[in-house]
């Protein structure tokens, strides 16, 4: 995977922190449901402020196959590829 | 998990929530006095969340209408309009929805969760954008689901932000549908739509408007947040529910534009169900006759819903943004919630509970309604029940 991507992981790893408890430990296999306890409101909150940071848009369908740390970055990835 | 184990969890979750034995969802109502007070086990309650805004449930001209519409047409029409044909009563309601809002035609829906279901899944598909506000109710989600395009969100009521995923869509903003509310359900506050109209026009977009809450109490004839704001040209489609201001259920949506009768013949939520029952379209003629003519319903409704809002908001209750007849007591955990909603039950005093992850931002609501057929004495009697509650929840 390129800068690109390990930026936007790390970026992601930085808002997910805000909603975790301290001693939780964040890697890309991490699932976020079931291991940070993020509902899906939590989730939507924290893809606009992912949206707003990469000026991008992501639509709720791609969202729906989403369950760990590496597939939201890589989603938000791909579609920060599609809008070079 | 299997498919019951999951039933299971959601079992295990809901008893984790809420106390053993208090029925907070689905409260079994015994008997219905009035358009404001009820009987929940052997205690006399008031109305206090039932969106009932013009108290028109017990209206006697609607009352008539239903009964003789069944003793004219039977208790229910037994299937789609589609396949079992169309009832002189159910276009006579689409005509008159169309006159009401000076518009070129109607549609009428099973329900309002269908009138949004129908049109969002009828207007949109694969390959549109459908842009909505975070704080849509689940039958936008929902239409939106059923219609396959791609779903955006944008932060409730921030034009700014509805604006820059717009830009961000290119030529794409064309084909997509923006869908807002006049009243948001849960915080009762309105959508900014002076701005949503500019910028829908900007980016030549197609702008939906749910007037669910806002029929019956906005514009001056009742139409919703358009009339109110001069801007029914600037909507391309309103939707709307007969299970609010005009007391039965069933859905609507009006347009201007020649292509809405083309949904009867393309969206499932129209096609695949049965129509409403005569008396149901029967009480809705007369309720919608009452609404728009109401002038005095409307003032009544805002009276007491500036006099519930203040007070209040005076007692030092976190609230909606604005007043308005849909008042949400905002709380920080559902457990504060629960003892709120249990008080004023205790007290004789029925609203809406609403918890994670349906109150908005992780918050939870204890939600009132206000009526028109709620009196000032009432009124004055919630207050003061919320004061005696508040040393209690917030100590």
């Amino acid at each position: 995977m390129s800068t690109d991507y390990n930026n936007i992981l790390s970026r992601l790893c930085f808002h997910l922190k805000q909603l975790s408890s301290p001693d939780v430990v964040i890697v890309p296999e991490t699932d976020l449901i079931n291991e940070l306890a993020i509902d899906s409101v939590k989730l939507l909150n924290l893809v606009m402020e992912i949206e707003d940071e990469f000026d991008i848009s992501v639509s709720l369908n791609a969202l729906a196959d989403i369950q760990t740390v590496h597939e939201l970055a890589n989603l938000i990835y791909k579609i920060k590829s599609q809008n070079k | 998990m299997s498919l019951l184990d999951k039933l299971d969890a959601v079992a295990a979750a809901r008893k984790a929530l809420l106390p053993e034995g208090l029925e907070v969802f689905g409260t079994p109502i015994e008997e219905v006095y009035s358009a404001t007070e009820a009987r929940i086990g052997d205690r006399r309650i008031l109305f206090l969340g039932t969106n009932n805004y013009l108290g028109l449930t017990f209206a006697p001209e609607c009352l008539r209408a239903a009964h003789e519409a069944i003793d004219r047409e039977g208790t229910g029409t037994t299937g789609s309009r589609m396949a079992n044909g169309s009832y002189s009563s159910h276009r006579a309601l689409e005509r008159e929805f169309a006159e009401f809002y000076h518009c070129q035609s109607g549609i009428v829906f099973t329900t309002g969760y269908q009138a949004n279901l129908a049109m969002i899944s009828g207007l949109a598909g694969a390959g549109d954008v459908v842009l909505i506000d975070g704080d849509s109710h689940a039958s936008v989600y929902d239409g939106c689901r059923l219609s396959g395009a791609e779903i955006i969100r944008f932060r409730h009521n921030d034009v700014s932000d509805m604006e820059k995923r717009l830009k961000r869509l290119g030529e794409r903003s064309k084909s997509t549908l923006i869908v807002a509310e006049g009243i948001y359900s849960m915080l009762g506050d309105q959508a900014p739509l002076a701005e949503i109209v500019r910028v829908k026009n900007a980016y030549n977009s197609i702008l939906l408007l749910d007037e669910a809450h806002s029929l019956g109490v906005l514009g001056k004839t009742g139409q919703g947040l358009a009339e109110e704001t001069g801007l029914t040209d600037g909507v391309d489609f309103i939707t709307g529910t007969f299970s609010k201001s005009l007391g039965s259920i069933g859905g609507y949506c009006v347009s201007n534009h020649p292509q809405l009768d083309q949904l009867r013949y393309i969206s499932r939520p129209y096609i695949f169900t049965a129509s409403p029952s005569p008396s149901t379209i029967a009480s809705t003629r007369a309720a919608l006759k009452l609404l728009r003519d109401g002038t005095e319903l409307r003032r009544q409704l805002w009276q007491n819903s500036r006099q519930l809002y203040a007070r209040l908001d005076g007692l030092g209750y976190q609230l909606g943004p604005q007043p308005g007849p849909v008042i949400a007591n905002i709380l920080d955990s559902p457990q504060q919630a629960l003892l709120l909603w249990k008080g004023l039950l205790d007290h004789g005093i029925y609203v809406n509970l609403i918890l994670p992850p349906a109150a908005p931002e992780g918050k939870a609501l204890v939600r009132c309604s206000v009526s028109a057929a709620h009196t000032s004495e009432q009124i004055d009697h919630v207050g003061d029940v919320f004061a005696e509650l508040r040393k209690s929840i917030f100590q």
